[in-house]
């Protein structure tokens, strides 16, 4: 009888795993609820299934991109989709400086050109909700944000020059599998401008300074989680044209039933 | 995977125009090359009809250089670039919204009443729902007449969703759903000229329209 247990289990896991036929490269996150911290309401989110890239886009993964999609080149770029610091650190359209490393994440891309190169592979930018979910996960928990070693190394991270530089896929992964949602660069996600904390324009002052200064964590859920709250408040600052050193991006793909 | 096209070919039969460089006749045109009739300098070039409306020349920060597809209240699929040529006052709502969008939409209907007739012709007031979920072209359009914005230069868009939130990229504007028929947002009342280039934005709810009145009548002149 056990044994017949043992044998359905193994059954329901090879299965399992062939559901969930994994892309090259990604791995597959379980959906769950959890509070952000700023969510609906400030209350409970709903994120489903999907695959998320192990790895930030790389400087050379994005040159494959500009090669075979010339409109994204630094010089053929136009204004509305990238502001003048699109790839700042290329020397020329399809030539990096010798100084950058092909393996360290891809920076100095606007919003438009890492939607374009999702898009591309048949993918899209996560959600704000979906890149916090897996991002509060560290090398063994989903959810590390109780944990004070997990936001202290995350601010000393954000205290650390010239991250950007650093290889992809040195650090530990996180218990999802995914590496470098911290310690590298920020990324872009699909609706990083969606944070309003009342719902009134972006121009009523007041309220967009409480975006930067201490105050505005009193309407967090989660008061000790700073680290979180500086990539809100860096997000919240942001216009889909820019393009800055500590700022790439991954895609996700949707989950087919 | 990507579309590549450059579109950028140049109508051939445009018409040269010539003007004094000076405007000592205003803005009096030349089929020719020549001197001015009043200050005698050489004519200079300029390009034909540069107020309208009609050239194939989009420039990079045009917003038709988008290629999202769209439908209208009348259930038509267009791209932003259908709505060249004229000059466009654009918003962003969702029919269900109660507190923000109803002023929102007031502040249109305002502007709109502050428009002499004559330039009415050369304006389009587009709106475009944050929820393309749910404001269907049926109910765009049943919102159009219930809020007597069913005439010609009342033009209301449903795109993809990840159309709605490119184009709010480019505007600025900050939205989020906060339930399955609430959204939060910021308010912003954008004017772009006829090729597309943002001219000028309102912020804010009930806001003084003066400026954008003005830029749109600037634009719609003849």
């Amino acid at each position: 009888m056990i044994n017949q247990v043992f044998r359905l289990f193994i059954l329901f896991t090879v299965f399992h795993t062939s559901i969930y036929a994994q892309t090259k490269d990604m791995v597959f996150i379980e959906g769950s609820r959890y509070i952000p911290l700023y969510g609906r309401d400030s209350t409970v989110v709903e994120v489903k299934d999907f695959e998320m890239d192990i790895y930030p886009v790389s400087n050379s993964d994005y040159l494959s991109f500009v090669k075979n999609n010339p409109k994204w080149e630094k010089s053929q770029v136009i204004a509305l989709f990238a502001d003048k610091s699109y790839l700042a650190n290329w020397d020329l359209d399809l030539k990096p400086n010798p100084s950058i490393n092909p393996q360290s994440p891809v920076n100095y891309v606007s919003w438009f050109a890492a939607k374009a190169y999702c898009e591309c592979q048949d993918k899209r930018l996560p959600t704000v909700d979906e890149w916090e979910y897996v991002a509060m996960a560290d090398e063994t928990t989903k959810d590390a944000r109780v944990k004070p070693e997990y936001n202290a190394q995350i601010l000393a991270w954000y205290e650390t020059p010239r991250t950007n530089e650093k290889v992809i896929g040195i650090t530990p992964k996180n218990v999802w599998g995914v590496y470098d949602l911290h310690g590298l660069v920020w990324e872009w996600t699909q609706d990083f401008n969606s944070v309003l904390i009342t719902g009134e324009s972006r121009k009523d002052v007041d309220k967009d300074n409480t975006l930067f200064c201490g105050s505005a964590s009193l309407n967090a859920t989660d008061l000790m989680n700073y680290a979180a709250f500086m990539r809100y408040a860096i997000r919240g600052s942001l216009k889909a044209k820019y393009s800055m050193k500590n700022l790439g991006f991954r895609c996700v793909k949707d989950v087919k039933d | 995977m990507l579309l590549v096209s450059c579109n950028s070919s140049k109508k051939s039969d445009d018409v040269s125009a010539y003007q004094c460089p000076m405007q000592c006749e205003g803005e009096k045109m030349y089929s020719k090359p020549g001197t001015c009739s009043v200050c005698k300098m050489d004519l200079k070039l300029v390009e034909a009809d540069s107020k309208v409306l009609n050239t194939d020349e989009i420039s990079e920060t045009s917003i038709f250089n988008l290629t999202s597809k769209w439908h209208t209240e009348e259930n038509e699929t267009i791209e932003l670039t259908d709505l060249k040529g004229k000059t466009l006052v654009i918003v962003m709502i969702y029919t269900s919204c109660k507190a923000a969008c109803p002023r929102l939409v007031a502040d249109m209907r305002n502007i709109e009443a502050q428009i002499p007739k004559e330039n009415l012709d050369k304006l389009n007031f587009v709106l475009i729902s944050i929820d393309p979920e749910n404001d269907t072209p049926e109910r765009l359009k049943a919102f159009a007449i219930e809020n007597y914005m069913n005439s010609g230069q009342w033009t209301f868009l449903q795109g993809t969703e990840s159309g709605v939130r490119e184009f709010a990229n480019v505007l600025a504007m900050k939205y989020k759903q906060i339930s399955p028929i609430d959204f939060s947002h910021s308010n912003i009342i954008s004017v772009f000229n006829s090729k597309g280039e943002l001219a000028h934005q309102q912020e804010g709810l009930g806001v003084d329209s003066k400026e954008t009145v003005a830029t749109i009548l600037e634009l719609t002149q003849n």
